[in-house]
This record gives structure tokens, C-alpha cells and sequence, in this order.
């Protein structure tokens, strides 16, 4: 009886050992990652918003700057109507826009008798997906015209939904631009760092307080002024990008150079030392490799703070100008409180930033506890 | 502890050294100069410049002269309190910057407080009841405060005060007390406009000391000491606040080091928002104009303001804590 229930319960830490045996350290922390709710969420709201972005022509039913001669109107959804029978139809009515004589506001009433049917995947103004592929087919709008405006529009009349799709192009890609000219400094230099010590460490640390000790807007706002007036918008882009990884770098640096520093007197890196392995390879080959995980997870983690900041110097109106379309430019339009006050839905664009930020704190702690697949916390 | 408080006051000295080039190196990295968009304006508006005229304004200001130069008779006339002339508003910026520089201080410390203040019992509690509805109440808006901009937050509360409470939300003092001279009756008046900006700068803050107290808390509470003390019998209300709250006190301490440059950067967008008196938007233009010394001198000042946080941190955190001291 007795040896029956030990050899049983050997063979489950048996069985036990050998699936951890034959599982990877990367599927181990795709398991410990699909555990964690709230990353999983955070990962498929990003993805759905980088889509969003490569399709963006698709996605947004008008021009980031078509004019549709109705400013300033609230949030119109289409309606769900029945039609006399049992079938549903969404439809938007026409609008009649006047002033109102008391505040002089300028008021839309709903023009029932102007009735528009709006459907999925119609065909309006024309484009070229990905600057080659001419098409005019948009996910949803109103094939005979009628006004659509998910999130209203602004002074100008224009649909402020399509200019967020087009918005996040440029918020979106920033941050992640950034990110990478930060990493790729990052993994240099505190890999150098962390890999010779000495005098050269010391430099690079003091560097990095130094970076550090500056409040981060206004030294953005500092360096973005600096940025010659006459740049075209693509060259302000860059440059906003380049400023931004200047100070994103040295979080990253630290984190490398920690992780060096406990890795670089393990016993195969000597073995690839003696072998006869240059600096740079030993630490591009051996040490990057068993760092990786946790490098990307404070990836995830400083993206959001890039995003938030071109928001912010772009609503300053020193980080991107319009013509050029992003979150931080759309806020500009609500930078007072009476723009507040008569159109709150100019706020909308913040709404996105504060959910993709969401999004990215969530997935970057999913992938700090997945880094570690073989902790029990978390 | 003394020899410790000298060496990091001798570890200064060099970082701030470094930090005042880069400001002056920043400040002149623009192309052209105040004088230039100063002529520029003048020619638009029709009037002409005499040549002579500009190379003396030229000479008189120094604008001429090799960098290195530039720079040590502006750090030398930093070290004697003369922070420069500011072409924009015809004033030594020392005028400019004083009573701005007071009020970015108060509302920047109120933030920092009103962070502590918020961020402590929320934290404690939700690291004792871990997974309890409040903890993921706490953690919902400590990431809220963290994903949502400075900007953005004062907006919605400008446009909520302003929509449902019908009270104006901006600056720092009503209409009557904005040039009065100092009294209790404007100190008042201070106090009953600090509160929105405390909110909004402090928020970002808030969620950050949020998670870190209770990730710190919760290492401390699975210590074996915790369970010691629970096992003698003391009523866990005593035995929390005693011992573990006490270890875990320390980065709260070190967060001045860490908080204070966003309070500092939270406060520059937040100020230009609210229209608050502070730095913020006086930095702001001055950017936008080209106005170097003042900018310069506002940027020297505030990352100095950070480098001095990071060092009273430091000894805050020695003090508490002897073994930093031998680090």
C-alpha cells in the first residue's frame, strides 16, 4: 500500500520534471504571460490599435482634412431604425446648423426628413493603402453623404474620428521609433558599461545621472524650440523622435548594465572570452541573449512614457504642427477651457492616449513577471 | 554621516558644473539669435535697422563673441545673482524669475505632500488586503493617474468645475490679489487656488508612490520577523504601522529624488494649462522667442532645483538608514 502511493507520486514529479524539461524558457513565459489577464487584454488592444493604424485610410470614413462644412458638431451616431418590418438599418438624418440667439452658440438640430442609411464597407473619397494600392472602399459611412462623426468634429468642420485613426499613425509610431534608437543606445552603452567597469563605467553612469537630473519636459521643451523653423514636418518627426530617445535611453542602460553586471563573470563567458571572442560578440552574442526577456519588458514599459510626452509637447506646440496629424496635435484644439467647455468632445483624442498607455503599462508588468519564468510571484 | 554629507555635496559640484553647459549649449543651439528675430520683426512692421546699429546692439550684448567666452561671462554673472537681461521683457531676469520661482516651489511641495498624504494609507491598505476589492480599486486609479496626461487631467477638471460647480479654476489668485504685495488676506487667497493644480501635478506622483509602497510592503510582510511579532500576540494594526510600514518608509524617502523631477516637468505643462504664475509659461515663451537668458537661467535653475531634491533625498535617506551611509 505504502510503496504503491510513492511510486505514484514519483512518477508525478516525474512527469512533472520532464514536461519543464521539454518546455523552452520562451514558452515557459508564454504560459506565465497568458495567466496574467490583464497584459493579454492590454496585447490585444494594442494590436487592434496597430492595425487601426496600417489601415488607417481604411478605417477612418473621411480625409484627416476634409472640410464637411458642419463645425463643431457633438458626437452623431447613426441610429438603428426598424423599417416598418422586423429589419434593422442604421441612418443618420441630415443637419440643419443655426445660431442660437441667446448665446449666439452655434446649434444643430437633427433634419428628420432628411434621412441617410449608413452601412459597412461603402465606397467614398479614394486612396492609396500603403502609397500603392488605389481603392476608395472605407469600413463603414454613408454612401449618399450623410454625416457620420463617431466623436464630432471640430472648428474647421473636420470629422475628428478620422483624424484620430490618422493620429495614431504618427503617436503610435513614435513611441516605438523612440523606443528602438533608445534600446539600441541602451544595449550599447550600458552593455559597455556594465562589461569593462572601471573609468569608462563611471563615465557612463555620471552621464546618465547627469541626463537624469534634468526635469524631462522642460529639457524636451529646451531642445524641441531648438529645432529650425523651416524643418518639413517628416524632419520634425525625426527630430521630436531623436530628442525623445536622448533622455528614454539612459532607464534602459541602467537596466542593461544591471543585468550585464551579474552575467559577466558567469562561467561561459569566460569560456567565450578564452576562446578568443572579441568584446563586442561576447556581449552581442552571449550576454544580450540572456538578458533579452527582461530588455524587452522594459521596452514595453518605456514606450508609454514616449508617447505621453510627444502628446505633450506637441499640445504645448512645440513637439509636431499641423499640418502634420497626431494625438498631441488634436488636444491642441482643447487647450483652453472655454474650447472645453463649448465642443468637451475635442477631448476624445486624450481618451485614446490614456487607453493605449493602459494598454502598454499592462502588457510591459505581464512581460516583467514573464521574464522570469521560474519566480512564484506575480 | 558628516563625511558622507561632504562627499555628496563634493560629488555635486561637477554635476551641476556640467549641467550649466549643457543649459548654455542648449540655449544657443537655436539658429540666430534674439537680435535676429528682434530685427526680423522690426523689418516686418516696415521700420529700417541701420547695419551699425545692430553690430553695436551685437557687441553690447556679447552675442558676438566665441562660445567659451559667452558662456563664463554668463556663468560668472550667475555666480554674483545676475541671471542676465531678457531681451523680450526689458528686465534682468532675476526680477522675472524670483516671485515665479517662490510660487513653483510652494505648488511643486503642496503637490509632493498631497502625493505622500494620498499615497501612503492607500498604499498600506492595499498591500494588507491584497486582492481585496479596494486593492484593485487603488491599483485602477493608480494606473488611471499614471496612463492620463497632466494636461489632459487639468482640462477635465477645469471643464468639470467650470460645467458643474460654476467657479473659475484658473491661476493662482483671484483678480484683487494678483499684483497686491504679500499678506495674509493673498496667502488666503493662494491657498484656495493651490488645490487644483496639487491635484493634477500631484497625481502622476501619486500612482507611482502607490505601487511602489505597496510592492515594498508587501516584501516586508512575508519577512519572518511579521510573523514573530503576530505570533507574541501584537494586534496587527500596531504590528503593521511598528515594523513593516517603518522598513517600507525608506523609498518613500528616495522618491523625493525620483518624484520631484516630475512634479518639476508636471508642473511646467500643468502651469501653461491653468495659466498659473509659475515658471512653466514664462519658459514657454521665452523658448518660443528666443529669449536665451531667460530661458537658460529657467532651466539652469530648475534642474539645479532637481539636483538639490536628489541630494536633501539622499541624506533624508541616510539619516533613516544607517547602512547607506557606508555605500
Amino acid at each position: 500500500m505504502d510503496t504503491s502511493i510513492n511510486t505514484s507520486q514519483i512518477e508525478v514529479e516525474y512527469n512533472v520534471e520532464e514536461s519543464a524539461q521539454i518546455a523552452t524558457p520562451w514558452q515557459l513565459m508564454r504560459w506565465k504571460f497568458m495567466n496574467h489577464r490583464l497584459a493579454v487584454l492590454g496585447l490585444v488592444v494594442i494590436l487592434c490599435l496597430y492595425l487601426v493604424t496600417a489601415f488607417c485610410e481604411f478605417v477612418a470614413p473621411y480625409d484627416p482634412s476634409y472640410r464637411t462644412g458642419h463645425p463643431l458638431v457633438r458626437p452623431n451616431w447613426p441610429k438603428l431604425v426598424t423599417d416598418g418590418g422586423f429589419k434593422l438599418k442604421a441612418v443618420t438624418y441630415g443637419l440643419t446648423g443655426s445660431r442660437d440667439p441667446v448665446t449666439f452658440q452655434r446649434v444643430y438640430v437633427a433634419d428628420t426628413s432628411k434621412e441617410y442609411t449608413v452601412r459597412l464597407f461603402v465606397r467614398g473619397s479614394s486612396y492609396q493603402l500603403f502609397g500603392l494600392i488605389p481603392s476608395d472602399l472605407h469600413l463603414f459611412g454613408s454612401p449618399d453623404g450623410g454625416p457620420v462623426y463617431l466623436m464630432g468634429t471640430d472648428r474647421l468642420g473636420r470629422d475628428v474620428f478620422s483624424r484620430v485613426v490618422y493620429g495614431a499613425r504618427i503617436s503610435l509610431s513614435i513611441g516605438l521609433i523612440g523606443v528602438l534608437i533608445s534600446l539600441m543606445l541602451g544595449i550599447l552603452l550600458g552593455g559597455v558599461s556594465g562589461y569593462f567597469g572601471g573609468i569608462v563605467d563611471t563615465i557612463i553612469q555620471r552621464t546618465i545621472e547627469i541626463i537624469r537630473s534634468f526635469p524631462t519636459i522642460p529639457l524636451w521643451m529646451t531642445l524641441s524650440a531648438a529645432l529650425p523653423p523651416n524643418w518639413s514636418p517628416i524632419l520634425v518627426y525625426f527630430g521630436i523622435t531623436i530628442i525623445l530617445s536622448l533622455v528614454g535611453w539612459t532607464g534602459l542602460a541602467r537596466v542593461v548594465r544591471g543585468r550585464v553586471l551579474s552575467l559577466r563573470n558567469e562561467d561561459y563567458v569566460m569560456a567565450a572570452r578564452l576562446s578568443g571572442a572579441r568584446e563586442l560578440r561576447v556581449i552581442g552574442k552571449h550576454l544580450t541573449p540572456s538578458f533579452l526577456s527582461h530588455i524587452i519588458a522594459s521596452t514595453t514599459l518605456a514606450i508609454p512614457g514616449m508617447i505621453l510626452a510627444e502628446t505633450s509637447l506637441s499640445f504645448l506646440g512645440i513637439g509636431l504642427k499641423p499640418p502634420v496629424v497626431s494625438w498631441g496635435v488634436l488636444l491642441q484644439d482643447a487647450q483652453n477651457v472655454q474650447a472645453v467647455a463649448l465642443a468637451p468632445w475635442l477631448m476624445l483624442p486624450g481618451l485614446l492616449v490614456v487607453v493605449s498607455v493602459l494598454a502598454f503599462n499592462f502588457v510591459g508588468d505581464g512581460l516583467r513577471d514573464a521574464a522570469d519564468p521560474f519566480s512564484t510571484t506575480g | 554621516m558628516k563625511s558622507f554629507v561632504i562627499r555628496r555635496l563634493l560629488y555635486m559640484i561637477p554635476t551641476i558644473i556640467v549641467i550649466s553647459i549643457i543649459c548654455f549649449t542648449l540655449i544657443q543651439l537655436p539658429p540666430g539669435d534674439y537680435l535676429s528675430s528682434y530685427i526680423a520683426k522690426l523689418a516686418a512692421s516696415g521700420e529700417g535697422v541701420d547695419e551699425a546699429v545692430i553690430a553695436g546692439l551685437r557687441h553690447q550684448y556679447g552675442l558676438d563673441q566665441p562660445f567659451h567666452k559667452k558662456y563664463f561671462k554668463w556663468i560668472w554673472g550667475v555666480l554674483h545673482g545676475n541671471l542676465g537681461y531678457s531681451f523680450e521683457w526689458n528686465q534682468p531676469v532675476s526680477e522675472l524669475v524670483g516671485e515665479r520661482l517662490a510660487l513653483t516651489l510652494i505648488v511643486s511641495t503642496a503637490s509632493l505632500f498631497f502625493a505622500w498624504v494620498v499615497a501612503l494609507p492607500i498604499g498600506v491598505f492595499s498591500a494588507v488586503r491584497q486582492y481585496s476589492v479596494f486593492d484593485y480599486i487603488a491599483t485602477f486609479f493608480g494606473f488611471i493617474g499614471l496612463a492620463t496626461p497632466n494636461f489632459l487631467l487639468a482640462l477635465i477638471l477645469m471643464y468639470l468645475g467650470s460645467r458643474y460647480l460654476n467657479i473659475s479654476v484658473g491661476g493662482l489668485f483671484s483678480p484683487e490679489f494678483v499684483d497686491a504685495p504679500w499678506n495674509l488676506a493673498r496667502f488666503i487667497d493662494l491657498l484656495k487656488h493651490l488645490w487644483i493644480p496639487m491635484i493634477v501635478i500631484g497625481m502622476a506622483g501619486t500612482a507611482e508612490l502607490i505601487r511602489v509602497t505597496r510592492a515594498n510592503l508587501l516584501d516586508e510582510l512575508s519577512r519572518p520577523y511579521v510573523e514573530t511579532a503576530r505570533v507574541k500576540g501584537l494586534s496587527e494594526f500596531q504590528l503593521i504601522l511598528k515594523y513593516p510600514v517603518r522598513v517600507a518608509l525608506n523609498p518613500f524617502i528616495s522618491s523625493i529624488g525620483f518624484v520631484f523631477p516630475t512634479l518639476i516637468s508636471g508642473e511646467t505643462i500643468t502651469a501653461v494649462v491653468l495659466n498659473l504664475p509659475t515658471t512653466g509659461p514664462l519658459l514657454l515663451r521665452a523658448l518660443l522667442s528666443q529669449d536665451m537668458y531667460l530661458a537658460g537661467s529657467f532651466l539652469l535653475i530648475l534642474a539645479v532645483l532637481t539636483v538639490v531634491g536628489m541630494l536633501l533625498s539622499d541624506i533624508l535617506l541616510a539619516l533613516l538608514d544607517p547602512r547607506v551611509r557606508y555605500d
